[in-house]
Order: structure tokens, then sequence, then C-alpha cells
């Protein structure tokens, strides 16, 4: 099996089994219950959150386990909204965010929120000024992805931050879904008040994520009903899930220290390969992040595609896996300016650091078997 | 060009004449310990200050550590050049560069090394120059500079320093022998360890536990609150004494306003016990005047009265908001704060003497047979030992 759909979700590492296995086993005491059973979850708990403060290099107080991307995005944005509504009812995003981004948005919409969501250039990248014409007296939050889950587009955070700082009222989130583990983001250093990581991007698994929420910055929950999480988010604490993606972070963050050169590589190779093979068209744009390269190739529909290359083993995807189940164009790629052509042809090829040069070869070749067999009868 | 090492300055030990050494020695020891996970480093030790080499290091979390040593008085970056001053001139044009957003300096040169061919006056206008000529933008402000660049010109070599921390202070921890501290778990306890560290002092703990009374949380917060005092000395171990049954036997057989004495002073004796056997002179607590009842003037001494061993209070004198104000500072008040009941404050009753009488308590006491009780108390003592070198990776395989 080729996987190259790791966007859409990772293998989880064979250590993260082990971990939430034991965990699961021997670690079942609640981490509140008042008896030594439950006292020996809380000092895992706890040990478990210190490593991952000390891993992203933030403070303890900061880390909230939550269930994944979409409840960090969810409880970033709401929590602001809901919590800082007095001050102000605007908020500014990009139109090219993740669902878990825009839905919520617009569900705030509904509510009486306004929503400035920001276009893009034809690189998918917002432009800073755009965002300082945007902010008003009323503006509390502004939320823009790192690494753009379809493009793999990078936006200009540092500068968003800049920005966002001049506004002592604003808060800034910023999704890291797809950035995490694969470009590094200061969270201090980029003035970032709300952070969102998903755990099974990581090889980690599903139902665990990470919202960085910076020390004094004041959310309203989600969910009611404990204190836990430090009172940002009740329900007994996942505590093997959440034990097991704190070692998928570790391990992640080795990963991107030793083999990040190996993946620009491959990335770059594959590519270089995509070029030669007539009729697609690279639409990722030069700056990006490795791990996602988008094309189209105009004429084919793309669930042919995917599915043709199901057969051989090989999968990748079209767009965002939670956008996947709506027809035809990706969003995404109609905010960036392309033809209909292209918009409604798109395919995401997503690594991870687990992809190997040969896979990549073979993935290429198989590819333009699939055209060419194709091509008599689609054209 | 970059700073290669980081520089410490001794507080109270350049005020020691002979026996500076013991002091100086001590220091390095606990420096070294505490800097054991940056292998690469070098500690050198002279007379009269500590150089840290770096070998590559990031300087920033070093620092961070420095400051939280008892015996330091202030820290700096340093870069070591030759006495050359070409070299010198270099270097200090390279401190000028790194330092971010000044806009104004002033170069202090002081030289030890008269050999040196300019005087120190003269070589701080030659420096200037060379700054002021390969710089733009930058002017001198002898009054007050943005930064301030020390030139430290002594027999065999040139230190050139800029921006000053201040560290914790103090005697090293270890150079003023050992004491046994009454650890409760509250607020005042901790910051008395924290107090008598700061003058030079080794720490061991005694904690007493009453299960299931008191909770297993309650010892996790005497060991957690241990913990964060080892990040100013070295390891603490944890004497837990098993006080449950001594603790019922008071509460049913002393009138109800002199048991909290009672308790306190069979505290004492065991503490007493345990210091003597662990080589340990005095005991330390938490103790403020007048806070609470055990506490007046009276209860002291009706307390004090079991044992001949120093006490150590150096909060005696405090204001309840100084001693948080402390406790905020290092750290151990989020700690102090958590909810679980100890000792202290189980079987209180709800009007202890405030003016217990020294001949009553003795009284009340020799009327019930004690002796084998505190024997078992004492046998029952579980060790334990708080080194977050050694024991942090418990959960190792999980995480």
């Amino acid at each position: 099996m080729i996987y190259l759909d790791n966007s859409a979700t990772t293998k989880p590492y064979p250590e993260v089994i082990d971990s939430f296995s034991q965990v699961a086993q021997q670690f079942y005491g609640n981490p509140s219950s008042i008896h030594s059973f439950g006292l020996r979850s809380e000092r895992l708990l706890n040990q478990a959150r210190k490593q991952a403060a000390h891993l992203i290099d933030v403070d303890e107080s900061e880390i909230v386990f939550t269930s994944g991307g979409t409840e960090g995005n969810n409880m970033a944005i709401k929590g602001i909204a809901f919590a800082h509504q007095n001050r102000g009812k605007h908020i500014i995003t990009s139109q090219i965010e993740h669902p878990s981004v825009l839905e919520t948005c617009r569900s705030l919409e509904e509510q009486g929120f306004r929503v400035t969501y920001l276009p893009v250039n034809n690189n998918g990248v917002i432009s800073p000024i755009d965002l300082e014409k945007a902010i008003t007296e009323e503006t509390i939050l502004v939320s823009i992805m790192h690494v753009n889950n379809e493009l793999g587009t990078i936006q200009p955070i540092q500068e968003v931050g800049q920005i966002v700082s001049k506004y002592p009222k604003v808060f800034f989130h910023v999704d890291h879904v797809q950035g995490f583990g694969k470009i590094s983001l200061d969270f201090y250093d980029c003035l970032i008040d709300l952070v969102t990581i998903s755990g099974h991007k990581i090889h980690g698994l599903r139902g665990t994520g990470i919202l960085f929420v910076k020390k004094g910055t004041k959310i309203s929950p989600l969910f009611h009903g404990g204190e836990q999480e430090n009172k940002f988010r009740a329900g007994t604490e996942n505590l093997a899930s959440i034990v097991s993606m704190v070692k998928a972070v570790r391990l992640i963050l080795e990963q991107q220290q030793i083999k990040s050169d190996q993946l620009r590589a491959l990335s770059n190779k594959l590519k270089k390969s995509l070029k030669t093979i007539n009729g697609i068209m690279i639409n990722t744009p030069e700056k990006h992040a490795d791990h996602i390269v988008n094309i189209s190739i105009p004429g084919y529909k793309p669930e042919v595609i995917i599915h043709a290359l199901a057969e051989k083993d090989i999968f990748i995807s079209t767009k965002s896996a939670c956008s996947s189940k709506q027809p035809d164009e990706s969003a995404i790629l109609v905010a960036c300016g392309f033809d209909k052509e292209i918009r409604n042809s798109g395919l995401r090829i997503s690594l991870s650091y687990e992809n190997t040069i040969e896979e990549i070869e073979q993935f290429c070749t198989e590819l333009q078997d699939v055209l060419l067999q194709l091509s008599g009868i689609m054209r | 060009m970059n700073y290669d090492q980081i520089l410490l300055r001794y507080g109270e030990i350049g005020l020691k004449g002979k026996n500076r050494k013991i002091f100086t020695n001590r220091l390095h020891e606990n420096v070294v310990q505490k800097l054991r996970k940056y292998p690469d480093i070098k500690v050198k030790t002279t007379r009269d200050r500590i150089y840290i080499f770096l070998n590559g290091h990031d300087p920033e979390p070093i620092m961070q550590e420095c400051t939280e040593i008892f015996g330091i008085q202030s820290l700096s970056l340093a870069i070591q050049v030759d006495n050359d001053p070409e070299s010198i001139k270099e270097a200090a044009l390279f401190a000028l560069k790194d330092a971010d957003d000044a806009k104004t300096f002033k170069i202090s040169t002081k030289r030890i090394n008269k050999e040196f061919p300019i005087g120190s006056q003269e070589f701080n206008h030659v420096l200037g120059g060379h700054l002021l000529s390969n710089t733009e933008g930058y002017t001198v402000d002898v009054h007050n500079p943005d930064i301030e660049i020390h030139v430290d010109i002594r027999q065999q070599e040139t230190y050139l320093t800029s921006k000053r921390i201040w560290a914790a202070g103090g005697l090293p921890v270890g150079s003023a022998g050992k004491t046994l501290l009454l650890l409760s778990g509250g607020i005042d306890s901790p910051v008395a360890g924290f107090m008598t560290m700061k003058r030079g002092v080794q720490l061991e703990a005694i904690h007493f536990h009453s299960p299931p009374y008191t909770s297993e949380r309650a010892k996790q917060k005497v060991i957690d609150l241990a913990e964060r005092l080892t990040n100013y000395g070295s390891k603490i171990k944890i004497h837990v004494v098993p006080f449950t049954k001594l603790q019922q036997k008071i509460h049913r057989e002393i009138p109800n306003g002199y048991s909290m004495t009672v308790m306190r002073r069979m505290m004492m004796r065991i503490s007493e016990q345990v210091a003597k056997q662990n080589g340990i002179l005095s005991l330390t607590t938490g103790e403020s005047l007048g806070q609470v009842a055990s506490q007046t003037m009276e209860s002291m001494n009706a307390i004090n009265a079991v044992t001949s061993y120093p006490i150590l209070r150096p909060l005696i004198a405090m204001d309840k908001d100084e001693i948080i104000e402390i406790s905020q500072k290092v750290n151990l008040y989020d700690i102090s704060i958590r909810p679980y009941e100890d000792c202290c404050t189980i079987f209180v009753p709800k009007s202890p003497k405030t003016k217990p009488k020294a001949d009553k308590v003795a009284y009340y006491e020799s009327q019930v047979d004690f002796a084998a009780d505190l024997q078992e108390a004492i046998d029952g003592i579980e060790v334990i030992e708080v080194d977050p070198s050694s024991r942090k990776d418990e959960f190792e395989d999980l995480l």
C-alpha cells in the first residue's frame, strides 16, 4: 500500500498504540477521584501536561487537552466570541479556512456576529493590508490558519501577529493542525493567543488534540459540568488518549528534527515527476509546506482517478476530508481564483515522514498508467 | 564571534576571609550539580567569580537556572578575549550590535593588569571611538546608557560583559549545615524552608501523615512542594511519619482545649529524634507570631519546652501577605493552596487554648502513656527522597 493521504489522517505510530493500551488497562482510575488509584492517574495526567508544555515550549497552564482540531477551533472561536461579545461582535478570518473554522463563524453570524472573510491571492495567501483594513472597533478575534489543508500554502502568521498585537482588544487564533510537526511556529514570538493542534494528523489517535490558550486569555467553555482542564473543558479526562498523543507529539517533533530535509526532497521529487506527466497542473504555489502538493488534471473527474488509484492500493484525496462530501469544486481553489476546469479537478497528495522515494516513484508511474487507461474513455 | 561564557558573581561570599574556599567549593559543587543536564559546559571557579564555558549550549536556560542558585548575586553573559586592544575592540563591537534596541552606550574599563599599555580612561575613549566610527545611529551616554559594556582586563585575559541579571543572593546551600523542616503542605512551612536554604542551610523535611484522615494527595502535595524547593538546592529527604494512632489517642485522652498543644509537642519530640538520628542540628518551622492558636507566645513556650534543639523560625516576624508574596515569587503558592487536609487541620477543637499553661499540659500528658506510640511512629517512618534529576522519568515508557 502507498498511503499519500496524510493530511486527512495518519497511521498511528505503534508506540502510540502501546501507550494507549497500557494506560487504558492500568490507569483507568478517574484523575479526579480522591482515592490513591485516582491520584495515580492524576499524576500521569500532570506529567503528560508537563511534557506537552515542554515539547511545544509553553507553560503547563496553557495546555488544554481537547478531542481534536474541530473541537479546538470551535472552542477557540466560540470561546472568545461568547466571553468577549460585550466588547464587540466582529470576527475576521479567511476564505480558505478549514470547515471547522468557517462553519463555526457562519453559526456565529446567525447569532448576530459579523464576520469578515479575507480574500487570498492566487497563491492562496492573505494580504496583511486587507487584514489591517478589516479591523474595527468591534473586532474581537482574528483566526487565520498556518498551513492550508488543501494547497499547503503557508500564511504570514508572524506578520499577522504583529498587526493584531497593535489592537489589544483583539485575540489571535491560529489553526495549526496541518502545520504542527512540519513547519515550526513560535507561539510567543508570533504573539498568538490560541493555537489548535490535532493528534491524528501527527500519527496520534483520533479524538485527541491540544488547544494552546495563552495565560490570561479568557474563553467561555463549550462543555459545562466539571472543573477539568483548568475549567476550560468539563468531562472526565481521556487519559489513555492524552498520554498517547503526547507521545505522538514527542515522536513527530523528533522526526521533524531529523527528517525535514528528506521530506523536502520527497516533495521536490514528486513535483518534478508530476510536471513530466502530460496534462497535470500543479496548484500548490512555489513556496509551500512540503507535505502537501495539490494538482489538477483538467478533463478528468478527480473521484475516478482516486478510485482507479485505490484499485492499485494507492491512496490520495480530492479536497479536505471534511468538505469532500459536498459535490464538485473546491472552495479553496475557488478562493485562489483558479479556472473552473482546474478547481473542479483538484487532487491532493499529502506526505508524511514515513513515505519513501520509491513510493513516490511508483505513485507517479501508476498515475501515468491510470491516465493512459482513462484517456480513451473520458476525453 | 559570540558570547561563549556566563560569569557568576558572588554575593556575601565575597566578604568571607580565610574560609572563603569552603563557600566557593560548595557553590561550585551546587552549580555543577544543577547544570548536570548540559553535558558540554565547563565550570571554572576562582577566588572571586565562577565562569561557565558554554561550549555551544544555548545560554538562556542555563542563565535562568543560575538565578535560582543561592550564593550568586548576579550574572552576565561574557566574551573572553586576549589582552590585546584589537581583539577587545572587535568584541566590544559585537557586544554593542548584539544588544537589541540599544541606541546609547557607555564603556567601563577596569584594568586589573597594570601592564596593559593603555589606561582605563583612555581605553574607554579608544573603544568608544572605535564603536562610533564602525556603526551608525549610536551615541555615547555616560549617565543613562541603554547598554553599558564592561571591559574587565585581568592578568591573563579580558572579559567583556553587558547586561547584568540579578540572582537569588544568599549563601550556597550546604555551607551552613542541615535543618529538619516541619513541612505541612500549607503556605508557611515551604516558605520557611526556602528562607533557611537562602542562608546556606540544606533541608531534610518531616511530614506527619494521618491516613485515612489525610489523603495520598496531601502527601503528594508535600512531595511536590519539596520538589519545587530542590530547584534552589540539592535533593531533599522527606521523613513521613505515620501519625494516625497518636493523633487518635490525643483526641481521645487529652481535654479538648489542650489537644492541639499536646499534638504539637508530640511532633517536636518525634522531630528531635529524627534530627538526632540523622545528624541534624536544628528544627525549622513556618511559625509566625500570633498567626494561629499554636503560634502565640504561650503556645510556643509550652511546645518548645519538650526539645532542647534550636528551632529556627524564619517567618516569625512576617505578615501573612509578605509570606504569600514570597510563596508566589518562588512558585510554591499554586501547590500550597491545593485543598487537601493535613494533620494540623483534622481533629481541631472548636476553641483551642491560645494561652496554654505549660504545667497543665505536662500534667495532662503525664496521665497517658504515649511512649510506645511515639516509638511506633518513629519506627514506621517512610523516607522519600525527592531528587528531580532521578525521579522524573517514572512514566517515561508511556510518554
